[in-house]
């Protein structure tokens, strides 16, 4: 096995003890999107209806509805999760080992971001799995199609996630990524309402939500839910990748010195 | 010269940390990086290991230049950072695998090496145990097997005994002088005379500026280094300083 893969198993193995170490961050994860699947939805079942639009084939609850968005909350959750313990990590000096590897440094942050969207999946997947007991199911090829969905969307997350890492001062102003990146990101985008119910009561809001990578990232899982393909969150959700991938890169560049960052 | 600096500046903004410094590190000494607090140690540190870009100059490991090919010099570099980088939940065993991978090595290879770093350092027993439930002075020990698995050329410390007892102290210093002895080059930044012996190598950096350097015996002649190095830095020499009574 080549050097480049044996560093990205360990960084990936290492992403998976950590995460059997911190079982209760587990839980914490997987507890937020149950309460809005299992609470929330069911409240707002009765206030919200929803006609037939794709990926759907006929009338459906709102409970299926957000499946797919809460799924997008899980890997934009442990998207900045990750990208909190990278600053953590930064703090505490982890990250200068994994920096001062002997390989390219685009594949080492590749890595790190890969160990931790593999953890998302998994947790996605646990979800999957409680809904389904809930009764809340996709059809059965489904899950097996979500599957690259949920891999794209974690890394266009994760890479979201350590573009932020790598401009955060200090530990404490991630409380503000929580304000100012998260929440808007997740409210509005077609998590939790279709956009057409968004252009209902407001144009620019359904602007903005349409312009939202992760509105794409979730439109993008709930097709693929469906085992179909939209071609159109695909191209945005690759897209919105690659311009996160870079500035993470950029940010991380010795040149500018990520030191000068503490 | 394993390791050559010539020529290096660096600047935070307007703040010049570095300024032309030159110096290196030979294989089989032990050479002391001596400066007070904020003097650019630390700076160095990041512009040798990578983590910054210097403005300026050059530097060399094992023949190969930074800059150019900053991966084989890396590749013949183990680094301790002056925090501690171990990850705590993890035993130091796995603590190591982490690192040997990172360096592209596993299996037994990497086992092997493992083995022989820690034998060196006294810590074969404690490969088991997590590196939580380690005293300050094991888990440096840890770190310097760790940055001794890959075989490197030069070992880089950067004040590696902060916030270490007395006695761990000593014995991790006398450590690395013996891998000194053993052929490794060492540059091991600190601001405590103590831990330097009178055959090292000695580079004094002051205020982001290389002051002197060469052996401590040829610098230093009879006077001890202690009130050398105050006197280079502008502090009083030690038998200047008044003596209060009582």
């Amino acid at each position: 096995m080549s050097a480049a893969l044996i560093a990205l198993r360990a960084v990936v193995a290492r992403e998976a003890l950590r995460f059997v170490h911190q079982r209760e961050r587990f839980l914490a994860a997987l507890v937020r999107p149950l309460v809005w699947l299992l609470v929330f939805a069911a409240g707002f079942r009765a206030a919200l209806g929803l006609s037939i639009t794709p990926p759907y084939l006929t009338y459906i609850t709102y409970e299926i509805y957000i499946v797919p968005g809460l799924l997008g909350m899980i890997l934009l959750f442990n998207g900045m999760q990750s990208s909190l313990s990278l600053v953590y990590d930064r703090e505490m000096g982890s990250m200068k080992v994994l920096l001062t590897a002997p390989l390219p440094r685009w594949w080492l942050l590749f890595s790190k971001l890969l160990g931790s969207t593999a953890i998302s999946i998994l947790q996605a997947y646990v979800f999957l799995a409680i809904a389904a007991a809930f009764g809340i199911k996709l059809p059965a090829l489904g899950y097996v199609t979500v599957l690259p969905a949920l891999l794209l969307a974690g890394v266009m997350l994760g890479a979201l996630g350590l573009a932020l890492s790598s401009f955060i001062k200090q530990l404490e102003n991630f409380a503000g990524v929580m304000n100012f990146v998260i929440f808007p990101m997740f409210f509005l985008s077609s998590a939790l309402y279709p956009l057409w119910k968004m252009a209902e009561s407001s144009r620019l809001l359904h602007d903005i939500c349409a312009a939202n990578p992760f509105t794409h990232a979730v439109e993008l899982i709930r097709f693929a839910a469906y085992a179909e393909f939209n071609g159109g969150a695909l191209g945005w959700t690759l897209v919105a990748a690659v311009v996160f991938g870079t500035l993470a890169l950029w940010g991380y560049d010795p040149a500018r010195g990520m030191k000068r960052a503490r | 010269m394993s390791l050559a600096i010539s020529g290096l500046s660096y600047a935070y903004g307007a703040k010049q940390a570095l300024i032309d410094a030159e110096f290196g590190a030979k294989s089989g000494r032990f050479t002391a990086l001596l400066g007070p607090n904020g003097a650019g140690k630390s700076t160095l540190f990041g512009v040798l290991s990578g983590l910054l870009r210097a403005q300026d100059g050059q530097i060399t490991v094992a023949g190969h230049d930074m800059t150019r090919a900053p991966r084989k010099a890396l590749a013949r570099m183990g680094i301790v950072f002056q925090q501690s980088t171990l990850d705590l939940d993890l035993t130091v065993h796995q603590n190591l695998m982490y690192f040997a991978a990172l360096r592209g090595l596993a299996g037994r290879a990497a086992r092997d090496r493992i083995d022989q770093a820690l034998d060196r350092l006294e810590m074969r027993e404690r490969a088991a145990e997590k590196v939580r439930a380690l005293n300050g002075g094991h888990r440096r020990r840890t770190e310097i097997a760790r940055a001794l698995l890959h075989s490197p050329d030069i070992l880089l410390l950067d004040e590696p005994t902060v916030g270490l007892d007395a006695a761990s102290r000593q014995a991790i210093t006398g450590h690395v002088h013996d891998l000194a002895d053993a052929g490794l080059a060492v540059l091991w930044a600190t601001h405590l005379t103590d831990e330097v012996r009178k055959e090292d190598d000695l580079v004094v950096l002051h205020q982001g500026r290389v002051l002197a350097s060469g052996t401590v015996h040829a610098l230093v002649g009879e006077q001890s280094l202690r009130s050398y190095f105050l006197y280079k830095t502008g502090g009083m020499p030690a038998d200047a300083v008044p003596q209060v009574p009582g």
